[in-house]
């Protein structure tokens, strides 16, 4: 009754649960303002691509897809062996379980008719599979919980997984060592199946399954007659061979019934078999009632991202297909972190702790960006300081054992949150030559907007003596400014500066303009001068400071080493402190 | 003589040309480059956050340290940052504990005990001019070159003063052994404008076109460069102002590799003669 209910109940969450996360790919994406496409419509393109591509070539390549980067997992081998095989136990181990196992009256009583679950070679395969799952699970909690991986994150997710998967094999091997121990369940499997002729041959039958089947019996006890044993072997073939090979070939569960088996008697008694049944059935219906809700999700979707990949290209494919794949890209991702090993600025998580940096942690935000759940400025900033915290290198996305192309998905999530207007300091950095490179791409006006945006903001900032007419006092001198400067190696060099101006002459990016005071507010030497006057809100909104090209060209010319360009370089480190500070600010009182 | 590569993150998607002509010339060289998963050089941090670009490069000099390796760069920007924070974390103790207590986990250390070379330096100081002199196999007959050194192997002086006899001779005397005639002209030690695509495209632009105007009004026909970023931008992005119309009279960019390994004999498809944007197949008329 338990059962039937629970089983139900199970496949009604994860049917729910399936069409609701599958309605994901094509409900969510991630522009806030503007839509491209409807769902309907996002969900015929999708349809119409699938047929498309089931009647071409390309089918070869889906079914070539399938064999190697599905059933061989080859993104994985190229990765680690170790992980390959820990991924492959996992995955043909439960697999295999599942078909053979789980689904016996559906599946593998139907192929083969004298199937029963304690014949060989079931008896032996279910045990194989099952050491398959528990090579895996062991694999995963040392790479997770004893090997130390710098950066190498576990969440909550991660843990469920591998918890709720252990629940159900240990439970599933202590049920069968349990089986095999039971007095109760061999009584009752006598009374429906044997035929006896009197007590003697009851005895003996019983005798040969305590001394070969590992039943533990509270009647009788080793060593037993020869002649017992022989009369029990004949009753044996006629009564039970038939369903029954020897347990020792289920050899985790026979192993575990023998280390039981001086307490198998009272816990057969207290009704365990039942207990551990209803344990394993419960944990697999939880598993999978849950599982569209959870990291396991991706035994879905990651395959049919990886297909989907292998027969969709950009600029071929329906645009509105590409925005469906991202959706079910971010539900392909297994949060293996294979991406974050390799990425180019990992490292820099532990100077700019922001998780957002680490490929396999953005993941969660783009979750979050895509269901369209509101976030305070402060959060947007954090999470786009993290997506344009990338040198666009290219190597997560080569590593991807899920074949996701997370270099175009940052791309495209960069744009998608720029647009939404605030001000990027590291837009002004050399991250954005990547960006510059793809402008051809983008919209004109939101690309040039990004530009414009964090220049507008450190002006709104930074707006001490906006009024190019007032006169500096003394009392707007920022002590503890100048103190920094002045307490560093390289920054104090400003002291030095008697304002000859040969740094100016010799910047290029000045030579470039026929006003250069007007186009970038201040020249170098002036900055220089503003440090000394202690006003660095005069340096940190002149464009110069931010269009320096770190070329050396001054600090080379200046004949008083001023280290120019270092100093500049200071300033505008401490111009990103300023910013990020007042985010914060207004984050707190948001 | 093994080196570690510290790759440049333009390379992959942009410049898979210069990695296959480097290894191409080094590996008939004798020279083999190791993969040892270093990281970002931490370059386009250097504004954002001076302690990150520290930690980056650091990282990357302390894998070296371990495996007892030198270090090769075969972008300017790279060479720069790594020398950069190399002396920086040498004279500051303080800042070296403090970068060492991150690098610590990953069981690492920074020592300053790794040597760190441009590409340039080690064909000339590694190498050495008769060592290369003996590979080359063809010679350049009335090819005009405008080299292009770019900024970080010149300057800050003080810092990359391998004044062994100075980078702007070692550079032109490698061009030269290819048989290339140098073309003096005023704007060559000056910045490509690659910092600043994708920040002010226009003020990008304009500092590269200034110097595609110059090499060309001093008669050259190519540059010849060795640094990623400074070949994206006179290639790809020159392309792209040709594309526009913004430029009109190009001046096609070769990467030193590329020119040498042409003269070693290499094969051009190796040396990814045809992946560069602007079309210097033209250049193997001037081979004998």
């Amino acid at each position: 009754m338990i059962f039937k209910i629970s089983l139900y109940l199970s496949l009604i969450v994860f049917g729910l649960g399936l069409i609701f996360k599958i309605s994901t790919w094509f409900r969510y994406n991630f522009e806030a303002t503007t839509k491209p496409f409807t769902a309907t419509e996002r969900f015929s393109a999708a349809m119409g691509g699938i047929v498309a591509t089931l009647f071409s070539g390309k089918v070869l390549t889906f079914l070539k897809s399938l064999l190697l980067d599905v059933f061989c997992q080859r993104r994985i081998m190229m990765e680690s062996r170790l992980r390959w095989l820990m991924h492959m136990c996992l995955f043909w181990g439960f697999t295999l379980l599942l078909l053979m196992h789980a689904l016996e009256g559906m599946l593998t009583s139907n192929l083969f008719e004298d199937y029963a679950a304690t014949l060989n070679p079931f008896l032996f395969l279910r045990n194989f599979f099952a050491l398959m799952v528990f090579v895996g699970i062991g694999i995963a909690i040392y790479r997770r919980f004893i090997q130390k991986i710098p950066r190498f994150f576990t969440n909550a997710m991660d843990r469920y997984a591998l918890i709720i998967l252990a629940v159900i094999m240990v439970s599933g091997i202590f049920l069968e060592a349990v089986k095999i121990g039971s007095f109760e369940r061999y009584s009752q499997m006598v009374t429906d199946y044997a035929d006896f002729d009197g007590e003697q041959e009851k005895k003996a039958l019983e005798a040969l399954w305590v001394e070969d089947f590992g039943v533990v019996s509270p009647n009788l006890t080793t060593p037993f007659e020869k002649e017992l044993l022989i009369q029990g072997r004949e009753l044996h073939e006629m009564n039970c061979a038939a369903c029954h090979s020897r347990p020792q070939w289920a050899f985790i569960g026979y192993g575990v019934a023998v280390v039981l088996r001086p307490v198998a008697l009272p816990l057969d008694r207290a009704g365990l078999v039942t207990l551990l049944w209803t344990i394993h059935f419960l944990a697999c219906f939880i598993g999978l009632a849950y599982l569209p809700f959870s990291r396991m999700f991706h035994i879905l979707a990651t395959p049919l991202n990886l297909l989907a990949n292998s027969v969709m290209e950009k600029g071929k494919s329906h645009p509105a297909n590409l925005i469906t794949l991202q959706m079910l890209a971010l539900d392909a991702c297994t949060h293996c972190g294979s991406c974050t090993s390799r990425c180019s600025l990992a490292v820099i998580f532990e100077e700019i702790p922001n998780p957002n940096i680490l490929p396999s942690e953005k993941i969660a935000s783009l979750k979050t960006l895509a269901s369209g759940r509101a976030l305070s400025e402060h959060q947007m900033t954090v999470i786009q300081e993290g997506l344009y915290l990338c040198t666009n290198c290219y190597r997560c996305t080569t590593v991807c054992p899920a074949g996701i192309n997370l270099q175009e998905l940052w791309f495209d999530v960069r744009e998608a949150v720029l647009k939404r207007g605030y001000p990027e300091l590291l837009v002004l950095t050399p991250f954005s030559m990547y960006r510059g490179l793809l402008s051809p791409t983008l919209a004109k006006a939101d690309y040039h907007q990004a530009q414009k945006q964090p220049m507008i903001g450190i002006e709104a900032v930074c707006s001490a003596l906006s009024n190019p007419d007032d006169p500096i006092k003394p009392a707007q001198m920022d002590r503890n400014f100048k103190k920094q400067m002045l307490s560093s190696a390289k920054g104090s060099t400003f002291s030095y500066c008697f304002t000859c101006i040969t740094c100016t002459s010799a910047c290029p990016v000045v030579r470039s303009y026929e006003n250069p005071s007007e186009a970038l507010g201040m020249t170098p030497h002036q900055i220089i001068r503003a440090t000394a006057l202690g006003v660095p809100d005069l340096a940190f909104r002149s464009r110069m400071l931010w269009y320096c090209l770190g070329c050396y060209q001054c600090q080379d010319a200046c004949p008083q080493a001023v280290l120019v360009t270092d100093v500049l370089t200071e300033l505008r480190n401490l111009a990103v402190v300023r910013m990020k500070n007042q985010s914060r600010r207004t984050g707190d009182r948001s | 003589m093994k080196l570690a590569l510290q790759r440049c993150c333009t390379t992959p998607i942009f410049l898979k040309q210069y990695e296959t002509s480097t290894n191409a010339v080094l590996g008939r060289l004798g020279v083999q480059l190791t993969d040892n998963a270093l990281n970002c050089c931490g370059y386009p941090l250097k504004n954002y956050d001076y302690k990150a670009y520290l930690l980056a490069s650091a990282r990357n000099l302390s894998i070296a340290e371990k495996k007892k390796i030198d270090i090769m760069t075969f972008c300017n920007c790279c060479y720069g940052t790594l020398k950069e924070v190399d002396q920086r974390l040498r004279e500051d103790r303080i800042l070296c504990a403090e970068i060492n207590g991150k690098l610590e986990q990953e069981a690492l250390k920074y020592e300053g005990n790794v040597k760190i070379q441009h590409i340039m330096e080690v064909f000339y100081h590694e190498l050495g001019p008769d060592r290369i002199k003996k590979h080359i196999v063809h010679k350049f007959k009335g090819l005009k070159i405008a080299v292009h050194y770019g900024c970080h192997i010149l300057r800050p002086r003080e810092l990359v003063q391998f004044a062994r006899p100075g980078t702007a001779a070692v550079f032109d005397e490698l061009v030269a052994m290819t048989g290339a005639d140098l073309v003096p002209w005023h704007l060559q030690s000056e910045c490509c404008g690659s910092p600043l695509w994708g920040i002010d495209d226009d003020l990008s632009a304009a500092l590269t076109r200034k110097k595609i105007e110059n090499a060309r009004a001093s008669g050259a026909d190519y540059f010849c460069l060795a640094c990623s970023y400074c070949q994206v931008q006179l290639d790809r992005v020159q392309k792209r102002l040709l594309d526009e119309g913004r430029i009109t009279d190009p001046m096609p960019s070769i990467l030193f590799t590329q020119l040498l390994g042409l003269s070693m004999g290499i094969d051009s498809a190796v040396l990814g003669i045809g992946e560069n944007q602007i079309d210097i197949s033209p250049i193997l008329e001037c081979l004998d």
